[in-house]
């Protein structure tokens, strides 16, 4: 593998998927082995392992406080890990200082130098590293075109609109072509839809240029669309690491599932649970039949986790007698691509369905205070012990 | 943002106009008014009268009157000032005194503002504290406890008597040393202050970003602190280079009876030749020197303004 990703082109069609991660003989660019750090007290990261491969988009996920940004600043080295070690290309750089790394960062509040000029702060870590002036001004222009800062050379940060200033100071970041390269909240500080063209810019970026990017990210989209892998954080420890579809349809614990996502989790006990799939008996929704099947033994309390959007909703009553409930519509959300319906069952248990709006609204057959059944496939459950 | 953004003036209401004016008002009747009574005196001839030079303005006697009141004016005092050396020397002295102590408290203010600046912030209130808190203490009170800290017989000598590092004491009274003592650190805030607010608001990440891209520390507080920390400094500088350059009290309390300061001079002329005249000559010409780097102070400032920050 060298840094291809998921590109549609010849190399990777014989290679098939972008997937270091599954094959066993590959060599992890970036490896955090058992690293901890604590903050007067405060454990930010908990004897973390976690291997990051060329070529990859890695995205670290996870609520403020989970640790994400406390990994990448030892990545930058920034911050010194108390116990474990940092590797890059099988290389021990825990105790490297930052200004020798081969990694660049781009800064969430991007950190540009006020004092300089745009071509000044693109240039700056070029002329750090002594290159020759021609080669610096090549390289410059090179990185300023690529990201359409042409014509701005001469102008001070404050002089720029928060798109162009986070342009330059990922311009600054990518010039030097680093073995990876760092996002911190990169986008936070964009509008929405500024924020959506970006993502993508900065996966064609990548492509581009053959980089491996490490994004830290609380934002869940911006996670699940620019990766390859997402690490998913809590309390200084990676909960689950794998592809944004793997994260989504194959969560491995409640709190991934409340975490990724809209999903309603029914709680209740395993009644069989075999090759073919698991039976659990819920008290909310009765009798619940998956195609998943689970590492968990008759009796064992567990979670079903349904995703909103793979619940069916319907006025009449379905065949069968697994994997449906009756419940009244409590609240309809209308977000105009879809609808999210609140579905009251008994007293006080509510579940989220949401239904793509094919038809127009005024021709929508389900309102507010209808008896209506909702049903799922078998496949749509996932069963989680943890 | 600039006036430019504001309202019109003809937009404006009497009583915006009158916030307006009442600076304006001030600045006439206690800057603009006095200094142009001082320039009338300095084109004046000494004599001994009450007071103490003619002509004298005359404003009833009718356009006759002030027609001879103007030819009489006459710029014989300016020319006295370039003749006589002892101005001249006077000036240099102060020029150099000022210069020299600036430089002075530069390299002792700047370690001071980025030391502070550094501090953790439950610290920082207290360290500008101590900064700020010899000025609840009368300015000429210091100034006599360094005299009597510097005399013969002081607390300095009576140290390093104790401490075996002189075996007699040495003259600091009346030496250029004291002076400079004194200079130094009656003008120490106003070179730490300036310094200290730009360092305290530059942002941590623009270090850690010069180190990302490849520049160790030492490298980044030339190519960052400094250049950030600049309007601060030349703030500073000029703050403490402006009033030492006519300073009074600390060269006659703590320096000779030899050579002189501007200040000094002009002193001995109002109120020991009571020649008015003279002395405002003097007076004119320091501020005229002054002002050069009073625009440049104006000019920074205005550009830090304009920038937002």
């Amino acid at each position: 593998m060298n840094g291809r990703g998921n590109r549609p082109d010849n190399s990777a069609r014989t290679r098939g998927p972008f997937a270091p991660w599954t094959d066993p003989d590959a060599l992890p660019l970036v490896r955090f082995e058992a690293v901890s750090k604590h903050f007067a007290g405060v454990t930010a990261v908990d004897a973390l392992t976690l291997d990051i491969y060329p070529g990859e988009f890695f995205a670290l996920l996870g609520p403020s406080g989970c640790g994400k940004t406390t990994l990448l600043r030892m990545l930058a080295g920034f911050q010194t890990p108390d116990a474990g070690r940092v590797l890059l290309d099988g290389t021990d750089i825990t105790d490297v200082a930052a200004h020798r790394r081969p990694v660049n960062m781009m800064f969430q509040s991007y950190a540009l130098f006020p004092h300089l000029t745009v071509a000044g702060n693109v240039a700056f870590g070029l002329k750090q590293d002594g290159l020759p002036k021609d080669e610096i001004a090549a390289r410059m222009a090179e990185m300023l075109r690529l990201l359409r800062l042409e014509g701005l050379e001469t102008r001070k940060p404050h002089q720029l609109s928060g798109g162009q200033r986070q342009r330059v100071a990922l311009a600054r970041a990518l010039v030097k072509h680093p073995r990876v390269l760092l996002l911190d909240e990169p986008l936070a500080a964009l509008d929405k839809k500024l924020r959506g063209e970006t993502q993508f810019e900065l996966m064609r970026l990548k492509e581009r240029l053959g980089l491996t990017f490490v994004i830290v990210t609380h934002d869940q989209e911006e996670a699940m669309t620019v990766a390859n892998r997402i690490g998913v954080m809590n309390h200084g420890r990676l909960i689950q690491v794998a592809t944004p579809s793997e994260i989504y349809e194959q969560p491995n614990s409640r709190w991934v599932a409340d975490f990724i996502g809209d999903v309603n989790l029914i709680e209740g006990r395993i009644v069989k649970a075999d090759a073919a799939g698991t039976t659990i008996a819920s008290a909310s929704v009765g009798t619940l039949r998956t195609a998943a099947v689970a590492d968990a033994r008759p009796g064992d309390a567990v979670a079903v986790a349904l995703r909103p959007e793979k619940i069916r909703i319907a006025r009449d009553m379905p065949v069968g007698d697994v994997n449906r409930v009756e419940g009244e519509v409590w609240e309809i959300g209308y977000l105009g691509d879809f609808s999210i319906y609140k579905v009251r069952l008994g007293d006080a248990f509510v579940i989220n369905t949401a239904a793509a709006n094919v038809t127009r609204l005024i021709e929508r057959p389900v309102g507010i205070g209808d008896r209506v059944w909702l049903t799922w496939a078998a496949d749509a459950g996932v069963v989680l012990t943890q | 943002m600039t006036p430019a953004t504001q309202p019109r003036a003809e937009a404006r209401s009497w009583g915006q106009r009158l916030v307006i004016l009442i600076p304006y008002l001030w600045l006439i009747a206690f800057f603009l008014v006095p200094f142009l009574i001082v320039f009338k005196i300095s084109l004046s001839q000494y004599a001994t009268a009450q007071p103490p030079y003619l002509p004298q303005l005359d404003i009833t006697g009718g356009f006759e009157t002030l027609r001879e009141f103007v030819s009489e004016l006459s710029f014989a005092g300016y020319a006295r000032l370039v003749s006589d050396s002892l101005y001249l020397s006077s000036y240099g002295r102060s020029l150099a005194i000022a210069l020299a102590s600036t430089a002075m408290l530069l390299v002792l203010g700047f370690p001071i503002a980025y030391g502070m600046a550094r501090a953790p912030r439950q610290w920082q209130g207290v360290l500008f504290m101590l900064i700020v808190l010899p000025f609840w203490t009368s300015f000429l009170i210091r100034v006599y406890a360094w005299m009597t800290i510097l005399q013969r017989d002081g607390l300095l000598n009576q140290a390093l008597l104790a401490l075996g590092i002189v075996d007699t004491p040495p003259v600091w009274i009346s030496t250029d040393i004291a002076i400079f003592i004194g200079i130094v650190y009656t003008y120490l805030p106003f070179m730490v202050l300036p310094i200290y607010a730009t360092l305290e608001r530059m942002d941590e990440s623009l270090f850690e970003a010069a180190a990302d891209l490849g520049c160790p520390r030492w490298k980044a507080f030339w190519l960052v602190t400094v250049p950030l920390a600049l309007p601060g400094i030349i703030a500073g500088s000029l703050l403490c280079f402006i009033p030492i350059v006519g300073e009074f009290v600390i060269p006659d309390l703590l320096g000779g009876s030899g050579a002189m300061m501007i200040g000094q001079t002009l002193w001995l002329e109002f109120f020991g030749n009571r020649d008015w005249p003279a002395a405002s000559a003097v007076a004119v010409v320091l501020l005229a020197l002054l002002i050069v780097p009073l625009v440049l102070y104006q000019h920074v400032q205005a550009r830090r303004l304009e920038r937002g920050d």
